[in-house]
């Protein structure tokens, strides 16, 4: 089989030269070998004072997340020895649903926050995307990066941004990139490993928070104002509500995308 | 023809090889869009920066997506040593000619597939890409066909039974037939309307569906092209039959071809009922490059037979022999 495959490799070097230029396609950044970077949590917060939003996602019907097979790489599959599931659906049994994405939709007009300083890290771990769900602000630096001891094409898959699409073979690979334009969601997916997925929000402000595995989120430091909250779900599509936040308090808020049920704030 | 054509058994041997091969890489080629693994090796003309990624054989989308570019790159050599061979040996032009012709098709068809990676799978690229391997092969069968021994033998006419000309427009009419419906195919898989009609071997219950947008539309096309292609085979093979039942080189592609397009119309209605599956839809895909490189041998031998019978003159005893078959049918 070895041999095979340096013999089909010495059949394409003419090929690959007769062919003459790769080109194009090169968007994103050029993958380094860096060293562990420190992996950004939630966005840093560029404003301070303020009110807040802090709420909880529900999803109550009970369907399981389905469970999915990862033996197209055997690397993959030895990486789970227990069940693994595609994350599409992560909800406990009190129905709290996590990877909820809630955003401050509109109300921030005419203001506007720079990037912040933090990285954002989308990782490639066990065959999977951490986090799942995830958002970062326009202009950020985002860090993708190949935790894996196999190979992933990192595909991301914007409407308003550039498409790329880049390999890290090995371990430990990171790339670089960053969004100029505000998106809600960026899909991610790795082409090898047909399971992984991955959703990014691009803002053109800080505030938003994804829902935990409790289904709780929060924003803070939101200026006192009225605003229309929007909650993204990759299955379950969208729910807005408006909100009105006052300075120092804590405004409350409820999503809850099981069927029947509507968006609450109070 | 003026002078004795040589038969150049190794060059005929190295086509006929390339066109079974190339059969095989659109398999391939077939398989990768089954996986929807086209873009699983990210960079081209190498894979994620080398000859051979790592472990690619183990990992499914990528064994699929870098062993078709494998098989390609050996089929690009192939044929580059094709057309040399054929360019200093053959004796007939139009021959060398169109063994040029397949070599720049082949370089053609590697930039295809390049770009239609680049550019994350554009579905005009990628039709172009399918639409360009089966001429491609087309253009090895014909090089094949007439480096044959039959083909260049002076010998070449057929038996005075036989009657191509009766023929000739149906096998033609039919290879047209197949290329245009493998192109339906094409463009049906790469808008991803495989599955717009979700029923076999009915459309949403009935004979024709009740609503019709651009995926129906040509997902029924693809259906009513089959019929077509299936419907020009059968009858081919009764005129074969009939107008040159001793003619072996036109009774076995036809037979083949009866047979196999039975097999295609089973794996095309698996793909559907299977919510296309990888193996029915791959094989569905090789079964169509197979159907249009038999039947473009039929139309080729066909045409040769026709044309050295046109040459001869044709032959009293045959209009005999016609017109006696005639009035056996009638009577
Ligand atoms: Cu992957």
């Amino acid at each position: 089989m070895k041999k095979l495959s340096i013999l089909m490799a010495i059949a394409l070097i003419p090929a690959t030269l007769a062919i003459g230029c790769g080109g194009g396609g090169e968007e994103a950044a050029a993958p380094t070998q860096q060293a562990d970077s420190a992996p950004a949590a939630a966005p840093q917060q560029a404003v301070t004072g303020g009110g807040a939003i802090a709420g909880n996602a529900k999803y109550v019907n009970g369907d399981p997340d389905a469970a999915i097979g990862m033996d197209a790489d055997p690397v993959c599959a030895s990486l789970h020895p227990g069940e693994v599931h595609t994350e599409k659906v992560v909800a406990d049994d009190n129905g709290n649903l996590a990877n909820v994405f809630v955003y401050v939709k509109s109300g921030l007009e005419g203001k506007s926050y720079p990037a912040p300083s933090s990285t954002h890290t989308l990782d490639q771990i066990g065959c999977q995307y951490k986090p799942h769900v995830s958002g970062m602000q326009v202009g950020q630096k985002l860090v993708i990066r190949n935790s894996d001891p196999t190979l992933h094409n990192v595909h991301a898959m914007p409407s308003v941004n550039k498409e790329f699409n880049q390999g890290q073979p090995f371990q430990g690979m990171e790339l670089e990139h960053s969004f100029d334009q505000a998106e809600v969601m960026v899909p991610f997916k790795c082409d090898v490993h047909p399971w992984m997925s991955s959703f990014m929000a691009v803002l053109d402000h800080p505030f938003f928070g994804v829902s935990s595995e409790e289904g709780s989120f929060g924003i803070e430091n939101l200026p006192a104002g009225t605003y229309v909250l929007e909650a993204w779900h990759e299955e379950f599509g969208t729910q807005t509500v408006e909100v009105t936040v006052a300075d120092g308090e804590t405004a409350q808020v409820s999503f809850d995308f099981s069927p029947g049920a509507v968006a609450s704030a109070g | 023809m003026s002078r004795e054509t040589p038969f150049l058994r190794g060059v005929h041997r190295l086509a006929a090889f390339l066109a079974g091969y190339v059969v095989l890489l659109i398999t391939a080629g077939g398989l990768v869009k089954s996986l929807e693994a086209g873009l699983s090796v990210p960079d081209w003309p190498l894979s994620y920066g080398m000859l051979n990624p790592p472990r690619w054989w183990e990992i499914e989308t990528v064994r699929a997506e870098h062993g078709h570019r494998l098989i390609a790159g050996t089929v690009l050599l192939l044929t580059l040593w094709l057309m040399i061979w054929i360019v200093r040996r053959e004796p007939r032009k139009w021959v060398r000619g169109v063994a040029v012709v397949a070599f720049v098709a082949v370089l053609a068809q590697a930039a295809l597939g390049g770009i239609t990676v680049l550019f994350f799978l554009p579905t005009a690229i990628s039709v172009s890409h399918a639409g360009l391997a089966q001429l491609f092969l087309c253009l090895l069968v014909v090089l094949a066909v007439v480096t044959s021994r039959r083909w260049v033998s002076e010998k070449g006419a057929g038996s005075p039974a036989t009657s191509a000309s009766r023929i000739v427009t149906l096998v033609t009419a039919t290879t047209i037939a197949i290329y245009v419906q493998i192109l339906l195919g094409a463009v049906m898989r790469h808008t991803g309307a495989g599955l717009a009609i979700p029923d076999f071997p009915l459309a949403f219950g009935g004979l024709i569906p009740p609503k019709l947008d651009f995926a129906i539309g040509i997902h029924f096309a693809h259906r009513m092209g089959a019929l077509l292609v299936a419907t020009l085979i059968f009858w081919s093979l009764g005129r074969v039959l009939r107008f040159a039942s001793q003619e072996r080189v036109l009774v076995i592609p036809a037979s083949l071809l009866t047979l196999l397009v039975l097999v295609q119309g089973t794996l095309g209605g698996l793909v559907v009922l299977t919510g296309k599956a990888v193996l029915p839809n791959t094989l569905h895909v090789g079964g169509g490059a197979l159907l249009l490189a038999l039947s473009m041998m039929l139309t080729l031998m066909t045409r040769r037979l026709d044309w050295v019978a046109r040459q001869q003159g044709v032959a009293p005893e045959v209009e005999v022999f016609e017109t006696h078959r005639l009035e056996q049918a009638v009577s």
